[in-house]
């Protein structure tokens, strides 16, 4: 008996010395410092009156990982003594918070520090009320040049209607058209007009319809078939609406066939394998793919150019010109999509706006330069010390930045 | 009349649309948003129009025994049995998306690889296009074609055996020079937007309405 009690004593001393060394207990947790939060709640800005901004400053203890500091809750209650209740969480980190509310509602805000030491609360903020402004302040910069470029458009439309002549340079891809036509007329052969996937609202397509009239006037001039297959229904419509009164105004609504200008798919590669098929069965004698593209752009375009049609793209897709102008004969590269309907109108006043538009380009590059110069030249001085001319650079660029 | 009724609503509606950009206070607040559901609106009743275009036009092509008739007739039976297989799910399940129903057996099986090997097209298309576009004729061409044949190799593990400096050599021509181009074409294309939506408001655009 007195062997196994003093086993069991030895065996109990044996054991504190390793607990001691290998396992040592946690010390326990620091109660959480006392969270001075500067919290602040302000109405947001230039908004419809539907958030509030809170912003603080960072805890004592927000410096590790999510183990350490897990993060920011934000508190919001009707009355200054609460309930408070849970509306957000900010990792840590974080020092602001954009909370939506209802517009006029009155709202007091508290914001809890989570941590591994514990939670702790900073002091309630109140009372702040969203309210809706009347300018957004930050599009500032918008309405300046938007006006600037209004007033310019206005003043060369006026320019062109006292009858001043006005040169525009030539654009070969429209010019192309009646060659395209007329290839397809001796030819025998029908033309396909395509706006790729654009929607009504896209002010490209509106610029693709001037361009469709123009063309079915032309078809309808020389008695050559026309089809226009379609993405969008609601671009299905005013291209019928488009090229009927096209048909109408030389005096041949009779060779006018609805079914020509027809609904495909809205599905993209569906209407590309559609109007390939097309292509391949009717073999159009001009191409015309004049609208807004995707990767449909280049299914289409090699079809066109394996069938040995003469084609005419233009698109603001900007990912899609490169392969425009690899397949096709002529490309309407960006704003000469949007310069068509004047371009080929020749009406003064449209031409006028165009001038306008030219104006404003001119100014911009002008302006681009003197800012990279000036950019640069600061970049140089300030390594000597003089800041002053970056700040000035800045200052610019900061307020061209839309918020 | 004809013209003047809509083009006062053209007017009206881009006025109030470049005005609520820049007021943000109720009632024009969120009315760039409202007249954007309003459209989606008009677009579903729009499709209407759509599947009676589509179905108008086959059909004739079926009745005159146009030239790729079959095509239309395979148009109008899969345009039927997609309608059939849609409203069998929607009676059964009450739930279009449901899984293993017939209309997502069409969509999973038919309508996905179909448009999987459309898109697969576009490999070869690239490979015709750019021997195309590559060859060396003029000097433009030569310039597209080395620079071109720098950017794929700088963009490929083999670029760096090669030539350790060809990523970066590649890095700067997407940064600079092709950024710069394509930044000239944005701002060609915002300049052009703005001046053909000013034309459209103030009723000098009128293609539109025919």
């Amino acid at each position: 008996m007195s062997h196994i009690f003093i086993a069991l004593v030895t065996l109990a001393l044996a054991a504190a010395p390793v607990r001691a060394a290998g396992a040592p207990a946690a010390p326990a947790p620091a109660a959480p410092a006392f969270f001075a939060a500067g919290l602040t709640a302000a109405d947001a800005p230039n908004d419809e009156g539907r958030a509030i901004d809170l912003s603080w400053t960072k805890a004592p203890g927000d410096t590790g990982g999510a183990a350490v500091f897990r993060g920011y809750q934000i508190l919001r209650a009707e009355q200054a003594e609460g309930p408070f209740a849970e509306v957000g969480f900010a990792i840590g980190g974080k020092t602001s918070f954009r909370d939506n509310v209802a517009e006029g509602a009155v709202h007091y805000y508290r914001v809890r520090q989570l941590s591994a030491a514990g939670a702790a609360e900073s002091e309630t903020v109140g009372p702040v009320r969203a309210a809706a402004q009347w300018f957004d302040a930050s599009r500032l910069n918008v309405l300046i040049v938007t006006v600037l470029l209004a007033f310019l458009l206005i003043w060369y439309i006026e320019r062109a209607k006292k009858g001043e002549e006005l040169f525009i340079r030539k654009i070969q891809g429209l010019d192309a058209i009646d060659e395209a036509v007329g290839r397809s007329t001796e030819l025998g052969k029908p033309i396909l007009y395509s706006f790729g996937l654009g929607e009504i609202r896209d002010i490209v397509t509106v610029a693709s319809l001037a361009i469709l009239r123009q063309v079915a006037t032309k078809c309808a001039q020389h008695g050559t078939e026309l089809l226009v297959p379609n993405w969008d229904p609601l671009v299905m419509a005013a291209a019928q609406e488009t090229v009927q009164q096209a048909y109408s105004e030389p005096g041949r609504p009779d060779l006018y066939k609805e079914g020509n200008v027809s609904f495909l798919t809205t599905d993209q590669f569906g209407y590309a394998a559609g109007v390939d098929g097309m292509m391949l069965r009717q073999k159009p004698g001009a191409v015309f793919l004049l609208g807004y593209f995707y990767a449909e752009a280049l299914l289409m375009s090699e079809t066109g150019h394996s069938i040995g049609a003469i084609q005419i793209a233009g698109t603001t897709a900007i990912t899609q010109l490169p392969f425009f102008i690899a397949s096709c004969d002529y490309t309407l590269i960006g704003e000469e999509m949007l310069a068509a309907s004047c371009y080929l109108k020749r009406d003064p006043q449209m031409l006028g706006s165009l001038k306008g538009e030219d104006f404003v380009k001119a100014a911009l590059i002008i302006g681009f330069a003197a800012l990279a110069v000036t950019g640069t030249v600061g970049v140089v001085l300030s390594r000597g010390g003089h800041g002053g001319l970056a700040s000035v650079f800045q200052a610019i660029k900061d307020w061209f930045v839309t918020a | 009349m004809k013209k003047e009724i809509p083009l006062a609503i053209t007017f009206l509606t881009g006025v109030i649309i470049v005005v609520t950009f820049f007021i943000p206070h109720q009632p024009l607040g969120g009315m760039q948003q409202r007249l954007l559901i309003w459209y989606s609106i008009v677009l579903g009743f729009t499709l209407l129009l759509g599947v009676d275009s589509l179905l108008r036009s086959n059909l004739q092509k079926i009745m005159r025994r146009a030239p790729g008739w079959p095509y239309a007739v395979v148009v109008v039976a899969g345009f039927l049995a997609t309608l059939a297989a849609g409203i069998h799910t929607w009676a059964t399940t009450k739930d279009l998306l449901s899984l293993g129903s017939s209309f997502m057996y069409i969509y999973t099986y038919m309508i996905v690889p179909l448009q999987a090997t459309m898109f697969a097209l576009l490999a070869f298309f690239i490979a015709s296009a750019a021997y195309r576009a590559f060859r060396a004729r003029t000097l433009e061409a030569t310039l597209l074609l080395v620079t071109a044949a720098i950017v794929m190799l700088g963009r490929v593990p083999v670029g760096a055996e090669i030539w350790d400096k060809l990523p970066g050599l590649q890095d700067w021509i997407m940064e600079i020079p092709q950024m710069a181009a394509k930044r000239g074409i944005f701002i060609g294309v915002a300049l052009g937007t703005i001046a053909m939506s000013l034309r459209v408001i103030l009723g000098l655009e009128r293609t539109y309405l025919s």
